[in-house]
């Protein structure tokens, strides 16, 4: 079985800021935004199609900064949120606001696609979530699977949580959360919880980790020095509701239980340099993506700390048919945890990599000198782990 | 015959033999001389063999001769003729002489025997009468003689009653003068004939009366055997005498045997009170008891402090040889005492009597068995608690001494039970004993280990500070005359191990020594030695020292780098030099001491040599990590905290960056100490790199300020996406080689690569911009040289203006020259 080539495809600015679209189920698309400090910057719609291995992109302007962080919204397709630099006064700020795409960039990329590039239409301005008395933000968080209306942003050592009121042109901040301690503390990324009816939250600030219950934004459990240097990056395991993974600066990538958060229940050593992103595939939740600063991307299978090991019957209400009847000859070979496939596409540090929300076999990874790259889980897994 | 005499002038006597011998032969009697004479004889012409012709021998004459020899020849034969008829007319004389006088003899003969037989029949006559007369004198005594023996029969009878009639009162003499075995031997020759002639009146009084005082003799036995103060000696005596009074074998060899096991009880209770009881309270007791007497602590028995020093050091109240000691004089040798005493009793000397026949020897022989296991189970288990308290491992001969003594005494007990199980019990105790002293050994091993790497840690710790002054000042150059340096406490941690290694590879080398008896057990011989010290001494500690350097890798590494990375770097090379040599030259050392017979497979050199250069890799890439953690925070920190986009212009190179310069250096020197140079790719001269970094920079700064027209974005980092194609991927945390060149690579390219990361990560004003490149240039004047292939950094350099090219907001690069200049002042 020859698996397909990856997709390669160029952004003339550098990036950092890479997601799926989440509320789109039947394209996968994926949203990148760049980095520029001399041009407007761009957020670039990525369409790939399956059939055909081709990318279609299509650019809207974001001419507010540049884009550090960019989330999209779970419920409505053409809402987006950033987080970017603006300089003003020789003064560098870092703000969050959510944003509207045109609802006609579809057709007119369609139509010319040429125009576009010449001509790319501008992201509609929703609302700023404006938390300038507390910081510079960080990263801004969608409530997964909400309805659209909920998002926290993390800023220097706040967390805040907004409800977007009017179809998501006011925010309001209903409750706040700090971290307190000796030192400037800051939270340099967060996760939110899609278990316990979205009601926790995951930060990382320097070498712990900290999860947070959002009804009384109060701290329920801390991994102090869950890393030996810096946590980049976290994920919640999409179905098992205490395991988090995370990853940081001395190259590893580690697996907690939150319920026992002593010893990592897995630790991975592959990369060579700090691992910037961690992400559990959305289905399968063995299949683990992991983007470093070494330039590499690295697919991992830990079975052993799946929702579906090895000999472990899943219950036949969480299985769809098809998988129903494969599952009885999955008990060939046992599969071990292990690297499935190391990805060198890229040139330089992988600062972001995502699974699509569309095809769970799918997965794009975005390097700092803006290529992103597509690729697929290789189709012998794929039907061993299917079959 | 006529030439007989050839040679005439012989001497006299061989003279004769040979005439003898002619005689001999003239009557066919042949000696062993023929075979000699045949070979003469063929000869026609030898005068004297049987062949000869003499008309040949004359032809030949006549031939050969001249006729003066001829002449001579004739005289000379006439001559010899002439001596030998003489000689035979000689010898005829003689033999008749002697024929006359042997005729002479015979009749003399002849009249003597006639007068003898005369004689012989006188003889005869007189013997007759004789025999007749002695018949005669026999008849008239035969009554007389009769009536004698009859007499002296009756007499032995009478005295035989009076012996019955008197031995009541013998016997109560004997009771009083307590005459045991006296009155039991006048009893037992009694006994039949009173018990065949009980149906008499008489005889049944003297009989019950015996009855009596032998019940109460043996009353009185059975009193003395029971009272127990008695002698072994006594008590065998008592034995000997009861079962002569048919006392039940059973009863006597149970009450004998209780008897000797009360006995035997208390000495092992003396043992017993030797060793700390388990309650720790008795054991004070015990102790400070034992600490009243001795007259050093009498002044303070009430003192806790010697209690508590007696709870912790059992061996202050006896050595274990002591002990030993006690338990077999006392315990053993009892045991020995009971147990011949006991089979003289019982068992071999039932064996001779009657009592044979009632099996007593096999019931008597496992009684004596169980007796036996059972009191030495007790003995010996006293003895393994005694040897379990042996925990220090300082002085081994005393405990291989006393377990030596221990086993040989239990080979009495082997010659006087051949069956018993007592010794094995014993040499299992000895090999369990040994098994647990390796046990100590290794873990003594392990802890002087950790107590030496705690050493060496504070070692570490104190000159440091020193060190590091000096090398923020001179280079660190200085810091190599340091009393602590690191070759020293490497060679002096490597030399102490090895010390420790080799002594307590003599101490056990001890139980294998030629003098010990139990050093001949094929346990001893090859399991004890290859199982016991060459894999769970040797191998295991060899293996603990690895796994304990690999456990300073991941604990620091979680932990946030608790091990001081010198530490690392040394243990590093301790691994790396035990992989090279040590770990071989201590196995053969091993197997020299202990001429290990490999039996069962054990750990090959390689595989231990394999674990320990993987140690050595891990602990150095691991020190790689730690360092250049230490100068990535710094750098980071450095990049982190600054407002990049409101700095003055620079004036300086950055403090952080010298501080860079001078951390890298002491890092270099420390690995200079102890690891090799390492190969480097062919340098470029200094000028020439210097304008090698000046052409690129430039060449890139030209690139920056084309990158102002929108219309090539692209083009921006093209120089550097060039460079990537042509070179190779730069892994970062990857595993270094055995040399400073190497090590120092590592460092540098984790340190410059977290400068770049932490670049990205800000964005820049024109003077912060420019502040990179000088604090870059500076960096590139000083680090080219740690590594391998210079080019690393230049591009790792570069990549770090690139990017913060990129992420400045007014990108106007300084001069080169200027760069130049502030380099050079700072």
């Amino acid at each position: 079985m020859e698996d397909d080539a990856p997709v390669i495809y160029g952004l003339e600015f550098q990036a950092r800021a890479l997601t799926a679209q989440t509320a789109e189920t039947d394209s996968i698309r994926f949203l990148v935004g760049t980095q520029s400090l001399k041009f407007d910057n761009q957020i670039h719609i990525i369409d790939f199609d399956d059939e055909n291995n081709i990318i279609n992109k299509n650019v809207l302007l974001h001419q507010a900064g540049e884009i550090w962080h960019i989330g999209a919204s779970p419920a409505d397709k053409a809402v987006l949120t950033t987080c970017y630099n603006k300089t003003s006064d020789s003064r560098v700020v870092s703000c969050a606001a959510v944003w509207r795409m045109p609802s006609d960039w579809e057709t007119g990329s369609h139509d010319s696609p040429d125009d576009s590039a010449h001509n790319p239409q501008t992201l509609e301005l929703l609302c700023h979530l404006d938390d300038s008395p507390h910081g510079n933000a960080a990263c801004v968080l969608w409530e997964p699977m909400g309805d659209g209306k909920r998002v926290i942003s993390l800023a220097d050592n706040h967390a805040l949580l907004w409800d977007l009121h009017e179809s998501s042109t006011q925010a309001k901040v209903s409750s706040t959360a700090t971290l307190e301690g000796k030192g400037q503390l800051k939270f340099t990324s967060g996760k939110w919880s899609p278990h316990h009816n979205c009601s926790q939250l995951a930060t990382a600030n320097d070498t712990a980790i900290r999860g947070w219950d959002l009804r009384t934004m109060s701290q329920i459990y801390c991994i102090e020095n869950a890393h030996g240097q810096l946590v980049r990056d976290l994920d919640f395991n999409p179905n098992r509701q205490y395991y988090l993974s995370s990853c940081g600066d001395d190259c590893k990538v580690k697996f907690w239980d939150v319920r026992n958060v002593q010893e990592p229940v897995k630790t991975l050593e592959e990369h060579s340099h700090w691992v910037w992103s961690v992400r559990y595939n959305h289905s399968h939740d063995q299949l683990v993506l992991t983007a470093s600063s070494d330039s590499r991307l690295i697919l991992s299978n830990m079975v052993s700390i799946s929702s579906e090991p090895f000999g472990h019957l899943v219950d036949d209400e969480e299985l769809s048919e098809g998988e129903e009847n494969h599952q009885e000859d999955k008990g060939k070979e046992p599969l071990k945890d292990s690297v499935v496939s190391t990805y060198e596409e890229h040139e330089d540090s992988v600062y972001a990599a995502e699974w699509s929300s569309a095809d769970p076999w799918l997965f794009a990874s975005l390097s700092y000198d803006g290529r992103l790259v597509i690729n697929r889980v290789p189709r012998a897994l794929k039907y061993r782990i299917l079959l | 015959m006529d030439g007989e005499a050839l040679v005439s002038e012989d001497s006299g006597a061989d003279r004769k033999r040979r005439v003898h011998g002619m005689l001999k032969l003239y009557y066919g009697l042949n000696e062993e001389g023929k075979a000699e004479e045949e070979a003469q004889s063929l000869d026609p012409c030898d005068i004297n063999g049987p062949h000869f012709d003499p008309e040949h021998f004359l032809n030949k004459l006549r031939r050969e001769c001249s006729l003066a020899e001829l002449m001579d020849q004739e005289t000379c034969m006439v001559k010899q003729i002439r001596s030998l008829d003489s000689d035979m007319q000689t010898l005829v004389y003689e033999n008749y002489n002697k024929f006359i006088s042997a005729t002479d003899t015979i009749r003399k003969m002849k009249n003597d025997f006639k007068k003898m037989e005369d004689e012989m029949d006188c003889l005869s006559a007189n013997m007759s009468a004789i025999t007749e007369f002695s018949a005669r004198i026999s008849g008239t005594l035969q009554d007389q003689h009769a009536q004698i023996t009859k007499l002296s029969g009756v007499h032995t009878l009478l005295r035989k009653l009076q012996f019955l009639f008197e031995l009541p009162a013998r016997l109560n003499k004997c009771l009083e003068m307590q005459a045991y075995a006296q009155a039991v031997r006048s009893h037992r020759l009694a006994r039949c004939v009173l018990q065949q002639y009980s149906h008499l009146p008489s005889f049944k009084g003297i009989q019950d009366d015996c009855h009596d005082i032998m019940d109460k003799l043996a009353q009185e036995l059975r009193q003395k055997f029971r009272d127990g103060g008695s002698s072994a000696k006594d008590l065998s005596e008592c034995v000997e005498l009861l079962l002569q009074l048919d006392e039940p074998a059973e009863e006597l060899c149970d009450k004998f045997l209780s008897h000797a096991r009360s006995r035997l009880e208390s000495d092992l209770q003396g043992l017993e009170a030797e060793i700390r009881p388990y309650p720790y309270a008795s054991a004070v007791k015990n102790a400070s008891a034992r600490r009243v007497s001795s007259p050093a602590s009498l002044g303070s028995p009430a003192d806790s402090s010697p209690k508590a020093s007696a709870i912790f050091s059992p061996t202050s109240n006896t050595d274990i040889l002591e002990f030993i000691d006690r338990g077999c004089n006392e315990f053993v040798s009892s045991l020995c005492l009971v147990i011949t005493s006991y089979q003289e009793l019982f068992v071999s000397h039932a064996q001779t009597g009657e009592l044979a026949s009632k099996n007593i020897p096999e019931m008597a022989n496992g009684k004596l068995h169980t007796f036996v296991d059972d009191l030495a189970a007790r003995y010996f288990s006293l003895v393994e608690r005694r040897i379990q308290e042996e925990k220090g491992v300082g002085d081994n001969s005393l405990l291989v001494r006393a377990l030596d003594r221990f086993h040989r005494r239990l080979q009495a007990v082997t010659k006087l039970l051949p069956g018993s199980t007592v010794p094995a019990k014993g040499t299992e105790i000895v090999i369990r004993a040994a098994t647990e002293r390796v046990k100590q050994y290794l873990a003594a091993l392990q802890s002087f280990y950790m107590d030496s790497l705690t050493d060496v840690r504070q070692a570490l710790a104190t000159p440091r500070l020193s060190v590091a002054g000096a090398s923020v000042g001179g280079g660190g150059g200085s810091s190599r005359d340091g009393p602590n340096s690191l070759p020293e406490l490497l060679s002096s941690l490597s030399a102490s191990i090895l010390n420790q290694i080799k002594s307590v590879l003599a101490s056990v080398h001890l139980f294998t020594a030629k003098d010990i008896t139990f050093s001949n057990k094929p346990y001893f011989k090859g399991e004890f030695c290859s199982q016991g010290v060459r894999e769970s001494l040797v191998v295991s500690f060899i293996k603990f020292i690895c796994q304990c350097s690999r456990q300073f890798c991941e604990t620091a590494g979680d932990k946030g780098g608790s091990t001081p990375p010198a530490l690392l770097l040394l243990l590093s090379r301790l691994c790396l030099d035990y992989e090279t040599s040590t770990i071989s030259y201590i196995l053969t050392l091993t197997d020299e001491q202990f001429l290990v017979q490999h039996h069962s497979p054990v750990t090959p050199v390689t595989t231990l040599c394999t674990e320990a250069r993987e140690a050595a890799q891990k602990l150095l890439n691991h020190y790689v990590k730690v360092q250049g953690l230490i100068i990535s925070q710094m750098l980071r920190k450095s990049v982190e905290t600054r407002d990049w986009v409101n700095t003055i212009e620079p004036r300086n190179v950055r403090a952080v960056m010298k501080r860079v310069v001078e951390d890298t250096t002491s890092i270099d020197v420390q690995v200079g100490l102890l690891y090799e140079e390492g190969v480097r790719k062919a340098h470029s001269s200094d000028s020439s790199k210097r304008t090698f970094s000046v052409y690129s920079s430039s060449r890139q700064q030209a690139r920056y300020a084309a990158s102002y027209t929108p219309s090539a974005p692209m083009d921006t980092n093209l120089l550097s996406n060039i460079h990537k194609l042509f070179s190779e991927r730069i892994d970062i945390f990857s595993s270094v080689e055995f040399n400073k060149v190497s090590v120092m690579t590592g460092i540098i390219k984790i340190s410059l690569k977290t400068f770049l990361e932490c670049v990205r990560l800000r964005t820049f004003g024109r003077y912060g911009l420019q502040q990179i490149q000088v604090d870059c240039h500076y960096l590139q004047m000083y680090l080219w040289r740690f590594v391998s292939d210079e080019n690393l950094v230049h591009f790792l350099l570069d990549e770090i203006v690139g990017s913060s090219a990129h992420r400045c907001l007014d990108p106007a690069p300084m001069e080169q020259s200027v760069i130049e200049v502030i380099c050079e002042r700072g």
